[in-house]
């Protein structure tokens, strides 16, 4: 098995350098090697899952990366329940983005550099899951990073695209710094990094301790997974082709954040003040994030922000300590994530790159199928059952509430109702209305290898969370099968009706797609809205401006720190004080010889001079010591 | 011991001087043959001190390979050449980059190309010696030997300024020199005066460490001759001088093994020979130490010339390895020659990629490139992996030593280790800049829209520099297993000697009139 493990997650690297050293070669087949290579891992992956939903455990250490003292590294890959739900959700999205990306991708230059990259992708997020110890985690948590970089800048001939690119990197990196110091504590009191010799001894460790791992990792993960304060390369990153911002930025990398803590389960266990943190910033994310989705008018973006907005959830999930409704939610936002992306680039290729969805309107009529599809995400999304998003999200906030976070319940619940809001509002102006589709623009139905990949995320989006959310038995699958390694960290207390919280996060969504519908669709629906805008002004600038944090960072951060490297230390220390005073040094000492030399005429008589001189004060001095 | 029973240190480092020999006999309008014979030279010389590596023994910390001949008995110096776990790699690094640096001389060097080659060659001798000598004083001479052949190559084949960055390379790096040549000769008499024996023998002077009141201001001065040579800040102002005047591969030399020699003199002298004034002023180096990986960073972050960005990264690379090194631990020690060897494959490269744009269009300012990638695709994807890896991702060479000195410096304090790790987003900001304003964004200068992409030539030496940089990054125990046990030695023998004073307490001795008696002693020495 764990050699069929490793050729799971070789694969796309095959795939990667085939296309790397051949793409000039390969050109037009890119795509279809990079997708079979998918395709093969994501065949080797469904016996995988299988072994390991029959509750088997691999583990296993190829080599040692590492050795250093009595420090080993071993570069090894685990499957368990966590790990093989991720490989799973890993590779078959990541299959029928690649097979939509033949399509969307298709005669843009560099074809196989894109293949080559999205393939480098799959091959590193499938390390950063499958590793058996944090830095072989590390090396793919770094490399999607890497990855997510060229991609977002893969059309690196646009300034702001090759910007929101290392924007992405920087951000992420200072996040990073956390995990890496959060390694370092571990591997200075565990002595160890693989993830069965830290938990085996968690509970030895003092509780503070344990703490502090707990929060400097998390401020990892609030760098890849974009919670607040560091969400703000992920607007940005839709820069990028749309594939990528389904495959990375919206159903794989950067939920990776919520795998580290499930993950880590064991130690976040042990720290109810690391775990709050995780909950709290989690519930003030998706909160924040929705506000700033409620206003915009670019489809991408507002799918970011809902991205945020989702991850926060997921967040809450871990961050309360159950970690299988994380790990569930971050399952089916997956598939109705990359849905909704896949048909807002659907709608992007036939607008001829047009974002803006005041160009947008009636659209239905032009692209039934991308329109239904989208709908099915939306309500997904929004938490309506019998879709996906309902059993996912629904169990995150009645558990948040059971387990004793009454406040974050109830951001949560104001959050659905926004999400709600805001992707009707999305679906309403694209395709209802009338066409406000600028002359000489004939927007088409997608082509069918575009279809099709969004048509099976469709019905994913649809029946997995029934599936694997329904109660039988008296216990959920899910639940069953991720607390077979990360289980609930904190007891439940059982005072709060299901039935009531169920029919109370319905009427949540039904309410935003309600009020969503009043907003944009009947005839006085204009006058509707400039009079909400009018009565909450300030509050809609702070939306519209997206609560201007870009421009505070910017502020505080980015000028300060880049005129203090260039005015202070460059120009300033380092030519005008270092540098000047060893010159300084040098010129003393030319100086004193320049002084000097005014001594060395070569006349004979100038140096009978200087001994007479001499000899006289000598003489003097004697003389006068002597009276 | 020496276990292949042949000379081969003693080859390798006296190899390329046939090399000068010969082309001395070739006439210097035949630049080709010039070129190959040193070529070929060089790469024989690469080949044979890869027999180090496949022969070293990596079980013992006792010098290997060893070449010991009296020279001046009465004073007790010989012709004594070894390596051990922490020279070996530094020893193939410097054979590596010579070959890889000659290379791209081929089409950078036009102008004298016979002076040039003899010159390099001599060079790698003197690089090599320093590497390989046991013997302080033999150390000494190879050490000042080695600037002269890197003051004529900047000097000679330079850009404008040549003359003034010569000047101040070599007058920084002399005074250095100087400082050591006094330490060496006090290190040598108080020696004898403390256990009756003169000698020169590296590990022999260490056996018995002087009384630390002495140790104070024997350390201070090696601390300066090989602090300037590393360079740590803040004596760092020669090597952008340096750098930015130097040709390609004076540049790949300088930063790929002449720094190092910095850092290995730290390793060979500072750290065996003054143990208990490593322990009380470790600190001091820790902190330029770490002064020097944000400063060189964020410096490197606002140049507005590619190799004065390289440039400054080198302080803040070598950072990494001076706070490893002085972690006194394993994993500190092991990780900080790791970035010796790391650093010197990575910024050689980068250095190489400067090289090979500047030849194109003569011109190092950012300002002036743009949309390379476009252009100059192969270029772009090598260039990319060389960058990463001295951003230390994970996968390339860079991110072993850099976690490696990591993990030392949170072991020894907490503190160390968070600061050192924050250095890790500033080197993102300005390498993923530098790769910006070089390769991506429309370019806006007609320019660059003929360059050619890179020939068998330069893909070849460039690639040879990826692939060592995906070896190392992947696999790096075979570099790990071979340092292991002669760190382990040094590591122990420091630590043994960590009784700790304060300054004040050395003022207080030296008050006492002990420096009477070091005067004395040095006087009545011989």
């Amino acid at each position: 098995m764990e050699w069929l493990l490793l050729l799971c997650v070789l694969s796309p690297a095959v795939g990667c350098i085939i296309n790397g050293l051949f793409g000039r070669w390969t050109y037009r087949a890119a795509g279809v090697i990079g997708s079979t290579f998918l395709g093969i891992s994501f065949a080797l992956a469904v016996p995988l899952i299988i072994y390991a939903i029959q509750g088997h455990v691999v583990d296993y250490s190829y080599y040692h990366w590492i050795v250093s003292g009595k420090f080993t590294v071993p570069f090894g890959l685990r499957l368990d329940s966590l790990s093989a739900m991720m490989l799973g959700v890993v590779t078959f999205v990541s299959f029928m983005i690649h097979i939509y990306a033949i399509g969307y991708m298709g005669g843009h230059k560099g074809y196989a550099r894109f293949f080559t990259y999205l393939n480098l992708f799959v091959f590193a997020m499938l390390l950063l899951c499958m590793g058996n110890n944090y830095l072989t985690m590390f090396i793919g948590w770094e490399g999607v990073g890497f990855c997510s970089y060229i991609l977002i800048g893969y059309y690196y001939e646009k300034k702001t695209a090759a910007d929101a690119g290392r924007k992405a990197f920087v951000t992420t990196r200072i996040g990073d710094i956390g995990f890496i110091v959060g390694v370092l504590f571990i591997i200075l009191y565990f002595g160890s990094v693989k993830f069965t010799d830290v938990f085996a001894q968690a509970h030895m460790i003092s509780p503070a301790i344990i703490t502090i791992i707990t929060l400097a990792l998390f401020l990892g993960a609030i760098g890849k997974s974009a919670q607040f304060p560091l969400y703000v390369w992920l607007p940005d990153a839709m820069e990028g082709p749309t594939p990528v911002s389904a495959l990375i930025h919206a159903a794989t990398m950067v939920t990776a954040g919520v795998y580290m803590v499930a993950r880590s389960a064991p130690l976040y266990a042990l720290s109810p003040t690391g775990s709050l943190v995780v909950a709290s910033v989690g519930a003030f994310t998706a909160l924040f994030a929705a506000t700033m989705a409620l206003t915009h008018f670019d489809l991408k973006r507002i799918l970011a922000y809902s991205t945020i907005s989702q991850i926060g959830y997921m967040m809450i999930g871990v961050g309360v300590g159950a970690y299988w409704t994380g790990m569930f939610h971050l399952m089916t936002h997956a598939f109705f994530k990359a849905l909704l992306f896949l048909s807002a680039g659907a709608v992007m290729h036939a607008m001829h790159g047009v974002l803006d969805m005041r160009l947008m309107g009636g659209l239905r009529h032009k692209m039934p199928q991308v329109c239904i599809v989208m709908i099915i995400a939306s309500l997904a999304i929004a938490g309506i059952p019998p879709l996906s998003g309902f059993f996912s999200k629904d169990v995150i906030l009645s558990e948040a509430l059971m387990l004793g976070h009454p406040i974050i319940w109830l951001v949560g619940v104001v959050t659905a109702f926004m999400t709600a809001f805001y992707m009707f509002r999305m679906i309403f102006f694209t395709f209802f209305g009338e066409s406000r589709v600028p002359e000489g623009m004939h927007p088409h139905e997608a082509p069918s290898v575009m279809l099709v990949p969004l048509w099976v995320l469709a019905v994913g989006s649809i029946v997995i969370g029934g599936i694997l959310g329904v109660k039988v038995h008296g216990h959920i699958s899910i639940e069953h099968f991720i607390s077979l390694t990360s289980p609930n960290a904190f007891p439940i207390v059982h005072k709060y009706s299901e039935t009531l919280l169920i029919i109370i996060s319905i009427i949540a969504g039904v309410l935003g797609i309600a009020v969503a519908w009043l907003a944009y669709i009947p005839k006085g629906a204009f006058s509707f809205r400039s009079f909400v805008v009018r009565t909450f002004h300030p509050l809609y600038r702070c939306f519209f401006n997206l609560w201007w944090v870009d421009e505070i960072y910017n502020f505080l951060f980015c000028r300060p720190f880049w005129h203090v490297s260039e005015r202070f230390l460059w120009k300033a220390v380092d030519v005008k004080v270092i540098d000047a005073g060893v010159d300084d040094v040098g010129r003393v000492a030319g100086l004193t010889g320049r002084a000097v030399r005014i001594l060395q005429t070569g006349f004979i008589n100038n140096y009978a001079c200087w001994v007479s001189a001499g000899a006289l004060i000598i003489c003097g001095w004697y003389l006068l010591k002597i009276m | 011991m020496n276990q292949l029973h042949f000379p081969i240190l003693s080859f390798i480092t006296f190899w390329p001087l046939l090399g000068v020999f010969i082309l001395l006999f070739i006439n210097r309008k035949n630049e080709a043959a010039i070129r190959i014979v040193t070529f070929v030279f060089m790469l024989v010389n690469f080949l044979v001190s890869t027999l180090l590596y496949f022969h070293f023994d990596p079980t013992t910390w006792q010098p290997q390979f060893v070449d010991k001949i009296p020279w001046i008995s009465s004073l007790g110096i010989n012709y004594y050449l070894g390596i051990d776990g922490l020279s070996l790699f530094l020893v193939l690094l410097t054979t590596f980059l010579s070959v890889v640096g000659q290379l791209s001389t081929w089409s950078a060097i036009k102008d004298k190309v016979k002076e040039f080659n003899i010159i390099f060659l001599l060079l790698l001798t003197g690089m090599l010696g320093v590497f390989e000598s046991l013997d302080a004083f033999l150390f000494y001479v190879f050490w000042e030997f080695e600037l002269i052949p890197m003051y004529l190559m900047i000097g000679i084949w330079g850009g404008p300024h040549r003359v003034f960055a010569t000047m101040k390379f070599f007058l920084y790096t002399f005074t250095g020199s100087v400082f050591m040549l006094v330490a060496i000769m006090a290190t040598y008499f108080l020696f004898h005066h403390y256990t009756g024996i003169y000698t020169f023998d590296m590990f022999q002077l260490a056996s018995h460490p002087l009384p630390y009141n002495l140790q104070f201001w024997l350390f201070l001065a090696f601390f300066i001759a090989f602090a300037i040579k590393v360079p740590m800040f803040p004596f760092h102002t020669w090597l952008p001088w340096a750098h930015v005047e130097a040709p390609t591969v004076g540049s790949v030399i300088l930063a790929g093994v002449l720094l190092k020699m910095g850092t290995y003199g730290f390793l060979r002298f500072n750290l065996p020979m003054f143990p208990n004034m490593v322990h009380t002023l470790g600190i001091v180096v820790i902190v330029l130490a770490i002064i020097a990986i944000f400063y060189g960073a964020m410096v490197a972050m606002v140049q507005p010339d590619w190799k004065k960005l390289v440039a400054y990264s080198s302080v803040s690379h070598l950072g990494y390895a001076m706070i490893g090194m002085f972690a006194l631990n394993s994993q500190g020690m092991e990780g900080s020659i790791m970035e010796m060897v790391n650093h010197g494959i990575s910024t050689g490269a980068l250095f190489l990629m400067v090289g090979i744009l500047y030849e194109r269009r003569h011109t190092r300012l950012f300002s002036e490139y743009g949309g390379i990638a476009a252009i100059m695709p192969r270029f772009a994807v090598l260039a990319g992996i060389i960058t990463l890896s001295s951003l230390g991702l994970p996968g390339t060479n860079g991110f072993i030593s850099e976690i490696l000195c990591l993990i030392g410096a949170f072991k020894a304090n907490i503190w160390y280790g968070i600061l050192a790790a924050g250095g890790a987003v500033v080197s993102a900001i300005y390498l993923l800049m530098m790769f910006q304003k070089v390769f991506y964004v429309k370019t806006r200068n007609v320019k660059n829209l003929g360059l050619k992409d890179l020939d068998l030539r330069e893909t070849f030496y460039m690639g040879i520099c990826v692939v060592v940089i995906l070896w190392i990054g992947i696999y790096p125990n075979p570099l790990l297993s071979r340092m292991h046990v002669s760190v382990e030695h040094l590591l122990q023998h420091v630590n043994s000697h960590s009784e700790q004073i304060t300054i004040k307490d050395v003022d207080k001795n030296l008050a006492c009139g002990k420096l009477v008696k070091i005067n004395a002693i040095s006087r009545g020495g011989l």
